[in-house]
């Protein structure tokens, strides 16, 4: 059997014509974008051509889109380029975000909070969305910064953000409103501007684009303090030679995935996977949101007497590949994830709850296989219990 | 311009005829530790060793050094010709880059003519030397018992002139008492029981039980990074993988649960000692240290040590936990232990294990299992992974 891979939420497999472009980037364009003579403005080209791909996608003007590393580095200029001025000047200051939040908003708001900002942190209910009367007690007029992800990394849970920014709106000192959009861009609708996001962060890797690359979207007008000081490039927010090939890869993925929407297939995808488990396997749950609810890419499930990890062992050894929780925590202690935790996962199924998330390369005759193997895989595990 | 590294080491002195091979044994891993620092000679000149080093590579070289076992301690020398004009120059440029690294308002002359043909004696040399560096530090004094720093000076062939000494790692070269096979977990006593062994000159191979899907492929990737953590100390490690999912699978379903830890410790032990054997390797070493855990009781050890036919050796027998963590940290595998991979492993680890277990009744339970042919099977599917120095 082909190996069947259903972890897009921690990555996805790179297009083939953008790798195409991207070697021919390196090969032929490999001028310094700052450089004056030929070879950079060509360069430089290439850069603002991707620039306005990523912009249109947002539906923003180009000039408002920074290119970063990536995502995470895009959250921590955000909110550290929000911060930067009070850090400086030993001020206070509050910051709103979630429970759920990804742990490079996450650990920048527990070093702030360190620092002796105030941090809240908002609860979700059991389908992972966050409750706007909270939010607007949570708000003060020492408020600085509200930042709330789009579509949670493991469970598929999507805020309503056009609420949130309606709530910010109107509240007495307007925070600054950041939204992580890794996991949604490209995906789902998403429009900073029409929704008041001040900020909103983005990734290449999550749309079949290369890794090392990502964005951030500064409102016209926001001041952030930059984090890396140097050249001066990205209109001084983000100094370092551009990333050239990496950008174009960036442009383009964003290109293809407004020209072809994948949530539709990626939708049927997860139907028929609840579906099948539904049929053939007994004593699991699924974990946040309703099925139409949450992003149609991810779909977090639990088994009884199961452990996760063993699960997804079992699975990559018959060349189906999950993930327990968020990639990125899994090389650190593996407490119980935290967002499934928020959401009131009962522990029966805490422990045995895998992530699957799914990507336009996948087709239903993948998902009928995969459940065939996860079920032998549960069934199998599920016989050597810790008893 | 090179760096002279004097070596001295300790225990070997003591040996009589078979001190040249000790000595031996001392050199290779000397050598060795240092293959890639570029020219190197290593000179044996009573009781001590010379270690001639690229200047800009010294403090590295120190570095491994300190590890190799069998040496006590170590001192970077500056060189010169048996001039008194010239040792005088050396004396004071010395104590200037000391004062200027580490500061001192204190210092003491400690001279030793180890060749009797140099005009002037151990004595001699002190007063006069101190003179000289008074003349050129006023700001020093002499402290005998108590001084910032002690300068040395020992006229051989040449003259070494020196400041420091750095404790070396103790114990016996490695390789000089044979090899033992170490029963490596992933956990932290195990390689600090390695560790021990080597220091007593046993060259250590591994052996590690892998139980895919239950324990992760990084579960594995941990244990190659202790034993990269280990060559410093032991020089290179063959770890024999042995896969170990079957037998897991097979005690799980037939024996009763509370015996599950210690049959799959007997096996474990069948199989370490049946690859030492087809590896030349005289000893198996384990990380037990009694008491820790269930199956680390005397009753239990007993029922797992009833397998071996060759010595065990437990170095942490008697110590606490507490001290087992203070040499991982120290030997630096502390961090790498307490990755958190081992423990998916646990789903075969019942509830209530035995801690006063029958060996009879253990037998009995074992007899229901193809032992011949599980740990053949496992023995087959060993794979051998090498980490060299």
């Amino acid at each position: 059997m082909k190996p069947v891979y259903l972890d897009n939420a921690a990555t996805t497999a790179v297009d083939r014509s953008i790798i195409e472009s991207m070697v021919r980037c390196m090969d032929e364009t490999y001028g310094n974008p700052s450089s004056a003579h030929h070879m950079g403005i060509e360069a430089e080209r290439l850069v603002e051509g991707a620039r306005t791909k990523t912009a249109d996608v947002l539906g923003v003007k180009p000039d408002t889109v920074v290119f970063t590393s990536g995502g995470t580095e895009a959250n921590n200029l955000a909110i550290r380029g929000v911060f930067g001025d009070l850090i400086s000047k030993g001020k206070q200051g509050h910051i709103v975000t979630t429970a759920i939040e990804h742990a490079s908003v996450g650990r920048v708001c527990d070093r702030l909070e360190t620092m002796g900002f105030a941090v809240t942190r908002l609860s979700v209910d059991q389908r992972g969305i966050i409750d706007l009367e909270e939010l607007k007690q949570a708000l003060r007029p020492d408020t600085k910064l509200v930042s709330v992800m789009h579509v949670n990394n493991e469970t598929g849970s999507m805020q309503p953000l056009a609420e949130i920014g309606a709530v910010l709106r109107t509240a007495p000192n307007r925070p600054v409103f950041h939204v992580d959009a890794v996991q949604s861009f490209g995906k789902y609708a998403f429009t900073p501007d029409k929704w008041g996001v001040d900020l909103a962060s983005i990734s290449a890797h999550k749309i079949h684009g290369p890794k090392g690359v990502g964005a951030l979207y500064v409102r016209k007008g926001l001041r952030l303090v930059p984090q890396s000081l140097g050249g001066g490039h990205e209109g001084g927010l983000r100094s370092g030679t551009s990333n050239v090939p990496g950008i174009v890869g960036l442009g383009m993925a964003a290109e293809q995935m407004a020209a072809s929407p994948a949530a539709e297939l990626t939708m049927a995808l997860k139907k028929r996977f609840v579906e099948r488990v539904r049929d053939t396997i007994a004593d699991f749950r699924i974990n946040g949101p309703g099925i139409e609810e949450g992003a149609s890419h991810i779909l977090n499930i639990g088994f009884i007497s199961v452990k996760g990890e063993v699960l997804a062992n079992m699975l990559s050894q018959q060349g189906v590949y999950v993930s327990t929780g968020s990639a990125c925590s899994q090389r650190q202690k593996p407490h119980a994830s935290h967002v499934l935790q928020a959401i009131g996962v009962p522990g029966d199924y805490l422990d045995g709850s895998i992530r699957v998330s799914f990507s336009r390369y996948n087709t239903l005759d993948e998902i009928d296989e995969s459940v065939e193997i996860l079920k032998y895989c549960v069934n199998k595990a599920r016989m050597f219990v810790r008893r | 311009m090179d760096t002279v590294i004097l070596l001295r080491y300790g225990e070997i002195h003591l040996k009589g005829l078979n001190r040249p091979f000790f000595e031996g044994c001392l050199v290779d891993n000397i050598k060795a530790s240092l293959n890639d620092i570029g020219p190197v000679t290593v000179k044996n000149g009573r009781g001590r060793f010379f270690v001639t080093c690229p200047q800009e590579r010294a403090e590295e070289a120190m570095g491994r050094l300190s590890r190799v076992f069998g040496l006590i301690s170590l001192s970077p020398a500056i060189v010169c010709e048996r001039d008194m004009a010239a040792i005088e120059k050396q004396a004071v440029a010395l104590v200037g880059k000391r004062l200027e690294r580490a500061g001192g308002k204190t210092f003491r002359m400690s001279c030793r003519r180890a060749d009797k043909q140099f005009p002037m004696d151990s004595m001699e040399m002190n007063r006069h030397l101190g003179g000289v560096i008074l003349d050129a530090y006023p700001e020093l004094s002499v402290d005998l018992s108590n001084a910032d720093i002690d300068l040395h000076v020992e006229v051989r062939e040449q003259v070494y002139l020196y400041t420091e000494t750095i404790q070396g790692a103790g114990g016996m070269p490695v390789g000089s008492g044979g090899k033992a096979m170490l029963m490596l977990s992933g956990g932290i006593d195990s390689p600090v029981a390695g560790w021990m062994m080597a220091k007593r000159g046993l060259s250590i191979e591994g052996v590690h039980f892998h139980s895919f899907p239950y324990t992760s492929e990084r579960a594995k990737e941990k244990v190659y990074e202790l034993c990269r953590h280990l060559t410093p100390w032991c020089g290179s490690i063959r770890l024999h993988v042995a896969p170990f999912t079957e037998i897991q699978e097979s005690i799980y379903q037939q024996c009763p649960h509370e015996e599950l830890v210690l049959i799959m410790r007997r096996f474990m032990m069948q199989i370490a000692q049946r690859t030492a054997e087809t590896n030349g390797a005289g000893a198996l070493v384990t990380g037990e240290s009694v008491g820790q855990v269930a199956s680390q009781t005397l009753e239990s050890l007993t029922v797992t040590n009833d397998v071996a036919r060759m010595p065990v050796f437990r170095p942490l027998i008697g110590l606490d936990k507490v001290e087992i963590m203070d040499i991982a940290r120290r030997i630096d595998t502390y961090e790498t232990s307490i990755q958190p991979y081992e423990d998916c492993c646990t789903i075969f680890t019942p509830k209530h294990p035995l801690t006063r277990p029958n060996l009879d009744r253990i037998l009995r339970s074992e007899k229901k299992l193809d032992i011949e042919g599980l740990v053949g099977r496992a023995m087959e599917g060993i794979e051998v992974v090498e980490f060299t120095r």
